[in-house]
Order: C-alpha cells, then structure tokens, then sequence
C-alpha cells in the first residue's frame, strides 16, 4: 500500500470521527438538573433565525426551572413532522411536546393532554385568543394544545404596488398606509374590484400568481374568497350544504371567471411556485406571508422594494383572512405533563411571542389579537411598513379564515387536504363540467368523507 | 465434521443422561440448524413484511376513530368513490405503461450493449446504470425543475426553436406522461441489466444453426432470442410491475396526485387519505387494494412461467 492510500484503520477512525459529530450536533441538551427533563419537538422553521430565537427562550426557561430540554426541530419536507406525530400517537411514546400542523391537533386529539388551565390563564393576560385556533385546537370542550406562534403565518396579499398603480390604477399603499387607518379607496378594496385589477395586470402582462393546486397556499385563499361569499360546504353538524347553496354557487362562477386571468398552469402550483412568481416580477400581486418578500429582499431587491402588503379583498359576507397556525400539543402518554405545561405557557407570553417575531421579521403571527402591535411589523423593509398589514389589525375589519370551517374538524382536515375547493373550480375551469356537475361531484365527495365515522 | 455437514458431538460428554442425549440429538439435527440459521431472516420477515401487513389488515376493519369495527366498510366506501375509482384506473395505466416501456427500452438497449465489444461495453453499461442509481426523490426533483410550471428547462429549449411551451405538469394528460416518463427513465436501466446478463446466456451455438438454417437477424430475434429470455422477461415484468403499483415518490415529488388527482396513484393517495388527512383506516384500505391487483398479474406471470418449465423438463 502506498502512504497516500487509505488505511484500514484510517478509515475507522475518520468513520468514528463523523458519527461522533454526528451525535453531538443532533438534538441540543440543556442539562440542568434537579428540575426534570422534557423532550420537545418543535417545527424546524423556514427563517433560519426563527430555531435560534426557540433555542434562546427555551435555554432562559430551562435555566430558570432546572429543566432538562432536548429539543429537536423537525422539518416539513416530506411530511417529516406530521409523520413524526402518527408514528409517536400509535407508539404511545416519543417527544413530550410536538408541533401539529394545524388539523393534526383535532386528529390526536384523544392522545392529547387537555391544557384549558393553560389557555384560560393565557386569555385572563392577553384577552381573546384567535377563533380560527380555538376552532382547531379545541375538541369535546377542552383544549388539546396551545396555539403557537412559531411558524403561524396569515396570507395576506402581497403586491406590487407600482405595477398594481400603474395597470389597475389602485394607489394600494394609500388605501392600506402602515398606520392604524384605513386609507381612502379601503373600503372599495372588494373581490369585484381584486377581479379587475387582475384582468388588467394579465393583460399587461403581469398575471396574479394565485395557485389553485392541491397545496396549502391555494386552498387557504380560496378558502377566504369562499368565506367571504358565505360559501361553506358542510355545516357544523356535518350535514354537506352543497345543495341549493346559491352562496357557494356564486364562489365557485367568481373563481372560475378569475382563474381565466391567471396564468394558465396555476392547477399544477406548488406552495413555492406563487413566491417565485413574486420575486422574478412576473406577477403583480400573491397570497401569502411575507416569505416571498424576504426571498426577494435578499435575491431581488429591486422587487422587494415594491412590494406592499394588504389584508384579502372583501365580499358580499364580509372580509376574511387566511390564517394558518401551529399548535404545541404535550402527549397524554408523556412522562412530565406539567413541566411541559409550563414551557408552553412561557412560550405564550407576550415577551416570548415578541422575540419569536422579531427574530423571524415578523414572520410568527401570535394568537392573540392584542399581540398584533409588534414594533417589528412597522420597522421592517424595505419599504419600511410593507409588512405593517400582515398581521390581522382591527381597522381591517376582517375575521381570521382557515377553509372549510365550521365542518367537524375530522371532516374538514380531509376536504382541506383533498383540496375540494380548489378541485371544484378546476373541474369547471379546466375540466370542462357545469357547474352543477361540479357540485354532484363535490357531494358525492363530502359524502364519502363523512361515511364510516 | 461429518461428510454431510452435521457436527459429530464428543460422545463421552453427552452419555450422562439419556434427556441430555434426546436435547444434543434434537440440536445437532440438520433441520434445527437450518432452522436456527433462517431464525434472524425469519424475525426480520415476521417483524418486516407479516406484523405490518396483519396491522394494515386489521386497521383498514376500523373506523376513522379506530374505536370500532367496521368490517369491510371502508372498502365499500372506497368502491362507491368516484375519486377512488380514478386512482385505480390511474395506478394501472401507470404501472402497466411504464412497466411496457421500461421493458421495451431495456430490451433495444441490452440488444445494443450486447453488441458493443467487451472493452468499450462496461463503460457505456456503468453510464446507463445512473438513473437506477440515483435515489429516485433526488433525481425526480431534477425533472421537477424540468417540467417546472413557470420556469420549465426543457420549454424553454423548445421556445428556442419556436415550438410551444408544453404544460408538463398542469394538463391531466401531459401530467400522466410526465410521471411514467420519469418513471420510465429511472426503471429502464434495471431492465436493461437483467435482459443483457439474459442475453449473456444464450449459447452462441444456437445463433449459429439458425444461421446455417438461413434464419434472418429478426428470425433469430423472434425464434431464439425471445423464447431463451422468456422466463427472465416474465420474472423482470412481475417484479417491476409490483414496485411500480407502489411508487410512491414520483407522483408526491412531480405533481402531488394533481391536476384534480388525475395523476393520483394507490400510495399517494393512500398516503393522503392515512397520514395527511389523519383516516389510517381508510389509508390502510386503499393500500390494500393493490394487494388483489397484483394478485392477478402476479398469478397470470407465474402461471406462464410454470409452465414453460413444465414444457421443458
């Protein structure tokens, strides 16, 4: 062998080397003592900074308490989490604390520790806490997580204004000013009006990028243009109400006639394809939170400093937000139950929110209404207040939406993931159906959702 | 050791009791060997391959709460879905399209290895052996950002020479060819490989008595060629249609079962329907539904197969 070449023991040393740096970068052990020790997982979250700001509050409480944390980010790619958590509800074993996407928490909620005490103590602090969490996180009168604020996001509209000024001649920085007043021209700010600003920005050659896929970004907005026409398609009971509903009729001929100024292959958009849309300035207006704009602020900044974000436009029913939250859930299985209650009520508070917020600029929505005045959200940019509107401020009058609430949770966590909403425009958009086929389809669907418990 | 592999046991040791006796007689029999030596494999089939399998059976007899038994209700609820009905019918010209093609080109590109001489063989045999090789999630993100809706390579190589940007991924029927062309490309090298080392195989001998017989280059394909590989393409088809009834990645990676689950197949939709929308037992019944399915591929190629045998023992 000559003394370039590998030995054989050279080569176990270096294979020992990268599994002991393996092992120790995997999970982060605060190693306290006296105080317990919990296992958490948390969403590994798209801002880079979001896991140190986590990492930071989760070390000042576990010095504090005394408290072992091994904490572990998984990610989403690949589902990784929400496999995480059906493997750990049917093993009965895992983490202590685990993030759920958001319809996981109505899923498990059988294997989810009740954490009312929590909440109630968190509403007496910070008033009314988000329906749109309540609706998801509560199951049989309790409450099986705490909303989180990492990773919840609102989708409001993120535009181009100079594009939107110059196409559709709406000045959308003075109808919507980063201050708390509507501005002149608010009030016109409606799903009629959003229609022809669209069909003017496609004609010069800047469609809106709104997706109408299978993915989360194109059910959520479809889901508030649904709401705002009071276009529901079960009811609370889980009765399908897609027979004579003139409402959701009218939802459904409004987004085929949209769809026809968006660009022609948004059936097959992912969640990525409307940011990139955003920051390649091929298109003048996206929903979503303002990772697009971050993107571009890095990459284009020349579009980022253009961009300007708005609440969702208005409809017969009344404005609604797409809003999409995390929740922290503690395993009625796990091992320290209280310990972990106390973590995730640190992590409600209004300084804990804050920091995640700031950390992730102003990505992080709380669940609380009176947590909306983050200086963040005034102070980023450029432009600076672009992201003022993100979070849902009283002057918008507007309600928090996630689609096709108010069905039983066990029931809308399939049509939401089935994508119904979207699927039934597209089969009149791009299938070719009535859209009273459309509607016999979207029934016989929801009925097979509701059989067999 | 005796002649036939049995250990001979020192016999003064073992004459202490005749229980003794019976217990080394029982461990130094062959069988208990073999069986002991099997015991990992068969541990790692029970706990692997049996365990899961009963537990998918048994999920798919619950319901949603998994809090009662509900028989075979979610297979008859799956069979009143029109949407489930597609998937079958999508899983099908999926497994058995590709399947098709990925046998078909394996075959013409074993044909050409197979005639390239030796030297130069085994660097164009490593060449073609790439897209096998890659992990298929990594490489089909690849042709994702081919056929990408916006931003699309290849439509962009076609506006170069004025041909229209295609909607790979957006039509239902482009979207179907985009899926088995993927798949075609990453399964043709395994097919590939078998046919040639088949190909290896058939004496040179009958070529040449063809030959003398005046046979043409296509009648040696068709007479000598097609019945020497029977088996193996049988065996290949078989195989390769049961891991492509279960792909799964392709069709998550490239369109996630889209436009309107045109492009849905058994395990993406399975997968929808168990994890994402959290109803495991009907996840779990949709996945069993390819059981049957390949039952009957799986009957019919062995059938032949078995009698091939037959006809030539």
């Amino acid at each position: 062998m000559t003394g370039k070449g590998m030995t054989r023991r050279g080569a176990l040393r270096s294979g020992a080397g990268v599994i002991a740096a393996g092992a120790l970068g995997a999970p982060m052990v605060h190693a306290q003592g006296t105080g317990g020790s919990l296992r958490v997982a948390f969403w590994d979250h798209w801002v880079p900074t979001g896991n140190d700001a986590m990492r930071a509050l989760v070390k000042e409480w576990s010095e504090k308490n005394r408290v072992e944390v091994t904490l572990d980010f998984i990610n989403t790619t690949g589902n990784q989490l929400q496999l995480a958590g059906a493997a750990q509800a049917q093993s009965k074993s895992g983490h202590d604390i685990i993030s759920l996407a958001p319809w996981d928490v109505g899923t498990y909620a059988s294997v989810l520790e009740p954490v009312d005490d929590v909440i109630n103590r968190l509403i007496a602090k910070y008033g009314p806490i988000n329906p749109v969490a309540e609706y998801l996180a509560k199951r049989e009168g309790a409450w099986r997580g705490v909303p989180a604020t990492s990773g919840t996001q609102n989708k409001p509209a993120c535009v181009r204004f100079d594009l939107m000024q110059e196409h559709a001649g709406l000045d959308v920085r003075a109808m919507w000013p980063a201050s708390g007043q509507p501005g002149p021209g608010a009030d016109q700010w409606t799903w009629d009006t959003f229609l022809t600003a669209a069909e003017k920005c496609a004609k010069a050659g800047y469609p809106f990028g709104l997706p109408l896929g299978a993915f989360s970004d194109a059910v959520d907005w479809v889901g508030a243009l649904f709401a705002s026409y009071g276009a529901s398609m079960m009811d609370e009971k889980g009765k399908p109400t897609v027979r004579n509903n003139p409402k959701l009729r009218t939802a459904i001929e409004y987004a085929v006639r949209l769809s026809k100024a968006l660009p022609n292959d948004v059936w097959a958009w992912d969640d990525a394809s409307n940011n990139r849309a955003l920051i390649s300035g091929r298109s003048a207006l996206v929903f979503n939170p303002p990772s697009a704009w971050a993107v571009a602020k890095r990459d284009q900044p020349q579009v980022a400093e253009k961009c300007w974000t708005i609440p969702m436009p208005a409809g017969p029913e009344g404005r609604f937000l797409a809003y999409l939250p995390w929740t922290s859930g503690i395993w009625n299985f796990g091992r320290n139950k209280q310990t972990a209650k106390a973590l995730l009520e640190f992590l409600g508070e209004r300084s804990s929110a804050e920091a995640l917020t700031s950390k992730t600029s102003g990505y992080d929505i709380p669940p609380f209404e009176t947590m909306t005045d983050f200086k963040i959200w005034e102070t980023e940019g450029p432009p600076v207040g672009t992201v003022y509107n993100y979070p849902l401020k009283p002057h918008h009058k507007a309600k928090p939406s996630i689609a096709f609430a108010p069905a039983p949770g066990e029931f809308a966590a399939q049509m939401y993931v089935q994508a119904l909403n979207t699927k039934v425009i597209a089969r009149v958009a791009q299938g070719g159906d009535t859209v009273d086929q459309a509607l016999g389809w979207l029934e016989r669907e929801l009925t097979t959702i509701v059989r067999g418990g | 050791m005796a002649a036939d592999g049995t250990l001979v046991a020192g016999a003064p040791a073992a004459a202490g009791s005749g229980r003794a006796n019976t217990m080394q007689r029982f461990a130094r029999r062959r069988s208990t060997i073999a069986f002991l030596m099997a015991l990992p494999l068969i541990a790692l089939i029970g706990g692997l391959v049996v365990y899961p399998a009963g537990y998918a059976m048994w999920l798919s007899t619950l319901n949603r709460r998994m809090t009662a038994n509900i028989g075979l209700g979610n297979f008859e609820i799956l069979l009143e879905s029109d949407t489930f009905w597609m998937v079958i019918m999508q899983s099908c010209i999926f497994a058995v399209g590709a399947v098709i093609a990925k046998a078909l080109i394996g075959f013409w590109l074993a044909h050409m290895l197979h005639h390239i001489p030796a030297k130069g063989q085994r660097k164009w045999r490593g060449m073609l052996l790439i897209p096998w090789v890659i992990p298929p999630a990594l490489s089909t993100l690849g042709w994702w950002w081919m056929f990408d809706p916006s931003y699309s390579s290849i439509n962009w190589l076609l506006n170069i020479f004025a041909v229209p940007a295609v909607p790979w991924l957006g039509e239902p029927w482009w979207a179907r060819f985009s899926v088995i062309l993927v798949n075609v490309w990453y399964g043709s090298p395994f097919f590939m490989i078998m046919y040639l080392a088949a190909l290896k195989s058939v004496p040179d001998q009958l070529y040449e008595a063809a030959a003398i017989d005046g046979a043409t280059g296509w009648q040696g394909l068709r007479y000598v060629t097609l019945p020497m590989m029977q088996n193996i393409i049988s065996i290949t088809v078989l195989f390769s249609l049961i891991v492509t009834f279960a792909n799964y990645d392709i069709v998550r990676v490239l369109t996630n079962g889209g436009p309107r689950d045109l492009t849905q197949v058994f395990a993406s939709y399975a997968f929808q329907v168990g994890i994402l929308s959290g109803n495991l037992p009907r996840g779990a019944a949709v996945s069993l539904f390819m059981f049957p399915v390949l039952a009957v591929f799986a009957y019919f190629i062995l059938r032949g197969i078995n009698r091939r045998n037959k006809e030539q023992m």
